[in-house]
């Protein structure tokens, strides 16, 4: 027994960690997680800033076709101390990127915090719940599930589609493993994932009628928070809160609501007719058309609809998702004034040495 | 095949009445089954409900059938296999996002449930198992009513309020 003579091995479950030299107790780390608190699931700060009631903002970050960190952490400074957390894409549209399990391990090292999209379209049952338990031990605090884009929408439209899970299914899923902690194999964990659960919301396709419903069913599978697709149409989303208000989800689920800037009145078009489940109205085509500056347009109205979507009742944030108009965002959070007063954390990353070395072959 | 589907997603709630006393009869014959054996019947039952239910439903033998909780509209014909409702890519027409000349099964789905005036539709369904393809369904619920385990073809986590 050489080992237990060593004092290896023994630690963890006797007198402190076996390695104690691994531990660094170090100047206070900004990747570390918030205190627990009653009533809490995570110990990230986008459950604190909602459950205090406050308005929250959160913006997507769109991951780089690129094997570089400084990639991301650049992406993710544009949004810094403006938002609450930022979403990670999980091969949004179906196409390839860096993963979302990939960029949220970066973010949440020098202390963003992420919403990790898990999509169940490339991943089964077996790898989406080794990533929720790898993500969380990296600090992950938030994961929003998703089924996922079809395959063909994207880049590599022979692909086999996998939807182990539809996203109802992953709910349930990563509830019983923060709740019950274990697998849904009934194994056991030895430690479950604190995690705030997430889902998407689509309140502008058909059936109109089901989608509250829906919402319902997601929140009974485990959603404690909702980010719902490109809202264009005010008066459609106003009747399905209405519903959503007499059904009392708005008290069991934060609701944030997405929206983004248009680039032109052809963007629009091209959205509309090739990205699957966002309604553009005619209306709001015509007003990019009149407009003399389009894209000033596209961000006027992003901003006009922010305003009156933080008055419906029952809406808890909004999302932004500017697509390769990122830039944009500071601008368009601050004159809508969704934050009031509030000034969101800013990380004010430090970035590692190693990492901001671009790597070139030596010649 | 696909008039014949939406043939039974418009008659949901016959075709469920019909579904509620053959499963009593089918129940009733469990000493019957039992006496044959069920791995013996597995595969001529599972060859009679595919030839069925395929002609009505085009079913995909999933084997954990949940046809009466998505309005008799068979959720295994979505691309993306959802059986828990519509994902947010549906057309303005109604239409699959993935197959932009096919009906949305779930648009179905929806439509059938309201003419079936249950509420089953609700019910979370728990994701498939894939061990069970191929497998009757017919003859997995009379062994779990027999076994007392849950009436409904597919146990369900929870209701939606």
């Amino acid at each position: 027994m050489t080992t237990e003579e060593e004092g290896i091995g023994t630690g963890p479950l006797n007198d402190g960690p076996a390695y104690p030299e691994m531990i660094d107790p170090g100047p206070i780390d900004p990747a570390a997680p918030l205190e627990p608190m009653p009533g809490h699931s995570s110990r990230g700060r986008l459950e604190r800033i909602l459950r205090a009631g406050e308005f929250a903002v959160t913006a997507e970050l769109s991951p780089p076709d690129s094997a570089d960190p400084v990639d991301v952490f650049e992406r993710a400074a544009i949004f810094d101390g403006w938002v609450d957390a930022i979403n990670a894409t999980d091969g949004s549209g179906a196409n390839c990127h860096m993963s979302s399990v990939g960029v949220c391990a970066l973010l949440t090292r020098v202390g963003y915090a992420p919403v990790m999209q898990i999509s169940g379209r490339d991943r089964n049952r077996i790898a989406i719940q080794g990533d929720v338990l790898g993500a969380s031990a990296m600090g992950v605090a938030n994961i929003l599930c998703l089924t996922g884009d079809g395959v063909q929408c994207g880049d590599h439209p022979e692909a086999k589609p996998v939807f182990d899970m539809d996203c109802m299914a992953t709910l349930e899923t990563i509830r019983a493993m923060r709740d019950e902690s274990r697998f849904a194999s009934g194994r056991k964990l030895d430690k479950a994932p604190d995690i705030f659960i997430g889902a998407a919301a689509n309140p502008f396709a058909p059936p109109y009628d089901f989608r509250p419903l829906r919402l319902a069913k997601k929140i009974a599978a485990g959603a404690q928070f909702v980010q719902t697709q490109y809202c264009y149409d005010i008066d459609l989303l106003k009747s399905y809160m209405a519903r959503v208000r007499d059904m009392g989800l708005h008290e069991q689920c934060f609701i944030m609501v997405g929206v983004g800037p248009l680039a032109s009145a052809k963007a629009a078009r091209w959205i509309r007719s090739n990205v699957p489940g966002v309604h553009i109205p005619d209306a709001i085509v015509a007003r990019l058309e009149g407009a003399q500056k389009q894209k000033e347009e596209g961000k006027r109205l992003c901003i006009d609809l922010i305003q009156e979507i933080r008055e419906i009742e029952g809406v808890s944030g909004i999302h932004l998702m500017a697509y390769r108009q990122e830039e944009s965002v500071a601008e368009i959070i601050s004159e809508s004034g969704a934050l009031r007063d509030r000034k969101p954390h800013s990380v004010n990353p430090v970035i590692p040495q190693y990492m901001q070395q671009r790597f070139r072959v030596p010649s | 095949m696909r008039a014949v589907r939406h043939w039974s997603v418009r008659n949901a709630r016959g075709l469920m009445r019909l579904y509620d006393l053959f499963q009593n009869t089918i129940v009733a014959l469990e000493p019957l089954v039992r006496r044959i054996g069920y791995d013996r019947l597995e595969r001529p039952v599972a060859a009679v409900e595919h030839a069925i239910k395929g002609a009505m439903f085009d079913c995909q033998m999933c084997g954990q059938c949940a046809l009466s909780s998505t309005g008799m509209s068979c959720p295994m014909n979505c691309p993306k296999n959802l059986r828990n409702g519509p994902c947010g890519g549906v057309r303005a027409d109604g239409n699959c996002e993935v197959k932009p000349d096919m009906p949305c099964v779930w648009v179905k789905a929806w439509a059938g449930a309201q003419t079936m005036m249950s509420d089953n539709i609700l019910d979370v369904q728990l994701p498939v198992d894939n061990r069970l393809k191929g497998h009757s369904s017919w003859l997995r619920i009379i062994r779990e009513i027999k076994a007392g385990g849950p009436a409904k073809p597919k146990s369900t986590a929870r209701k939606a309020a």
